[in-house]
């Protein structure tokens, strides 16, 4: 049985089952699982071959980045605040307050500013996904497209995993730059520092190793919230209450994927640092 | 000057007594339960069949069968002699595009307009032309009487006006055969029977076969060539309309008070 019978088998057919042999457990969860490694497999193979969505993928990415982009930006402006204004007492303290750009910068790069992205795109992004997928596979719009011949998989969900992959990374880096704007200006809330000594500052003290691998695993967090998100709309099977849980759950896991893979990120970062 | 879709009809017309469909022996069963036990029917050519039914007795089983949606236990579902459980995907979708389904909520994309719905089972079809694409919107787009629809949200149409937009999507394929699944379910009596003599109208200008699940007995007079009665997974009684409603099998009978 090809791929795209085996999941329109399965979603459709588990709609039925669903009171009858309902897995839990460790067993749910190696089937959660498997699903989404072959969901993830599907996804690279269809992902590689033509024909490519990519209007559909631009529009995608226009409505990720777009819709995140006022709340993302908020958020990194508080940030770089409060972490400037929490940490410039204690480094007065130990008279090291000229180190408040370097130290600023390295943590929101490093850490904070991808994690908290991440985590925002997982809520207001996933959540959009998973309901989106879940209404339209309750309201049989994937069956309809399937029944046409029109690859949904390919259509819906290559395009906006692809999408997530390649805009949680800009806003990271958007997130970034605002992050240490706010920074700039808490530090200035109590004095006076010149715009090129605390960007001076930040630039001198970065180094590649602090802003490579902070890049680089903002793709996966991409990939985690775009996989993640559409395999629980896609397969979402019990009508209108399985919207909201497909929601729920794309909200969760994912957010729970993004510790996991930083925490594996930190520790590949430091095999090479 | 003569369209592709006149050609098309033409052609349909010269082969009406052909067998496009053939199910033998066909069970599908959830659990314990089984749904569909041991079903056998054929479809021809330009020929309207009804299946009815109560409700849970596999009739939308049956043909989310037939295009792959779920696959069945047992049994052979042969349309244009492939057998349908057996075909690899690109076979599945090839089979798939001489198939309109019409859905019992009509299914259409909400997220786009009317004229994005019906240009998009086309969009794979690298032949035809945007402007023979937007010609062919407007030409299906009359059939069902919804021309001035043609830039509205699906969320701005009423059932009636979905359902026959759920119907051009389909027809803008060209397909051989139609399957309706509870065509007329929530509308008023007088758009169903709009419905209903739509489908008629249909068959009679496209040729196509149909496979209409329906519990409504006046579609089903309207509509039906044919009519096969299913109870609790089995064929119990085929024959016309006129036949079933006459039975002697207290079953039928049941059916048609």
């Amino acid at each position: 049985m090809t791929a795209d019978k085996a999941t329109a088998h399965h979603t459709a057919d588990s709609s039925q089952e669903k009171d009858i042999s309902k897995p839990t457990g460790v067993k749910a969860l190696l089937i959660e699982v498997a699903g989404m490694t072959h969901f993830s497999g599907r996804f690279f193979k269809e992902a590689f071959l033509p024909p490519y969505e990519l209007n559909e993928f631009l529009k995608q990415s226009y409505l990720i980045g777009n819709k995140s982009l006022p709340l993302v930006g908020i958020t990194a402006f508080i940030m770089g605040l409060v972490f400037t204004m929490q940490s410039q007492p204690t480094l007065a303290k130990f008279g090291a307050t000229s180190w408040l750009p370097a130290m600023v910068s390295v943590a929101m790069i490093r850490e904070i500013s991808p994690v908290i992205t991440a985590l925002i795109c997982a809520g207001k992004v996933g959540s959009g996904i998973g309901a989106e997928l879940a209404s339209m596979r309750v309201t049989e719009q994937i069956d309809a497209m399937e029944v046409a011949g029109n690859r949904p998989f390919k259509y819906i969900v290559v395009s906006k995993i692809a999408a997530t992959i390649f805009m949680v990374p800009l806003l990271v880096i958007f997130a970034d730059g605002i992050a240490l704007i706010g920074s700039y200006l808490g530090v200035n809330l109590s004095g006076h520092t010149a715009f090129n000594v605390f960007f001076g500052h930040v630039f001198n003290k970065l180094d590649f190793i602090d802003v490579f691998p902070a890049f680089v695993k903002t793709f996966f967090f991409g990939f985690a919230i775009g996989m993640i998100s559409c395999y629980k709309g896609y397969n979402s099977n019990e009508g209108t209450e399985g919207v909201g849980r497909a929601a729920n759950s794309a909200v969760v896991i994912a957010s729970l994927a993004i510790f996991i893979i930083d925490m594996i990120a930190v520790q590949v970062a430091n095999l090479f640092n | 000057m003569q369209t592709a879709i006149d050609n098309k009809i033409t052609d349909q017309k010269a082969h009406s007594a052909e067998e496009v469909v053939r199910i033998e022996h066909l069970s599908k069963a959830f659990g314990t339960h089984t749904v569909l036990k041991d079903i056998n029917l054929h479809l021809s050519k330009g020929e309207n069949l009804i299946v009815m039914g109560k409700s849970g007795t596999g009739k939308s089983v049956l043909i989310k069968c037939m295009v792959g949606l779920m696959e069945p236990d047992s049994g052979s579902i042969c349309i244009f002699g492939q057998s349908v459980p057996d075909l690899d995907e690109k076979e599945l979708n090839d089979v798939r595009k001489k198939i309109g389904f019409l859905f019992q909520s009509a299914a259409l994309y909400d997220s786009m307009t009317v004229r994005e719905n019906l240009e998009f089972p086309l969009r794979d079809d690298k032949e035809i032309k945007s402007g023979e694409r937007a010609k062919m919107v407007e030409e299906v787009l009359n059939n069902v009487g919804l021309l001035e629809a043609i830039d509205k949200m699906p969320s701005e149409l009423s059932g009636g006006m979905r359902k026959r937009i759920g119907l051009a999507r389909t027809l803008i394929q060209r397909p051989d055969i139609i399957l309706y699944d509870e065509p007329t379910t929530g509308l008023d009596p007088i758009t169903s029977r709009e419905i209903s003599h739509l489908i008629v109208d249909i068959q009679k200008k496209y040729g196509s076969a149909a496979l209409i699940i329906t519990h409504d007995l006046d579609c089903a007079r309207i509509t039906g060539n044919r009519v096969i009665l299913l109870d609790e997974g089995l064929v119990i009684a085929e024959g016309s309309y006129d036949d079933l409603k006459d039975s002697n099998d207290e079953r039928v009978r049941d059916f048609f008070k």
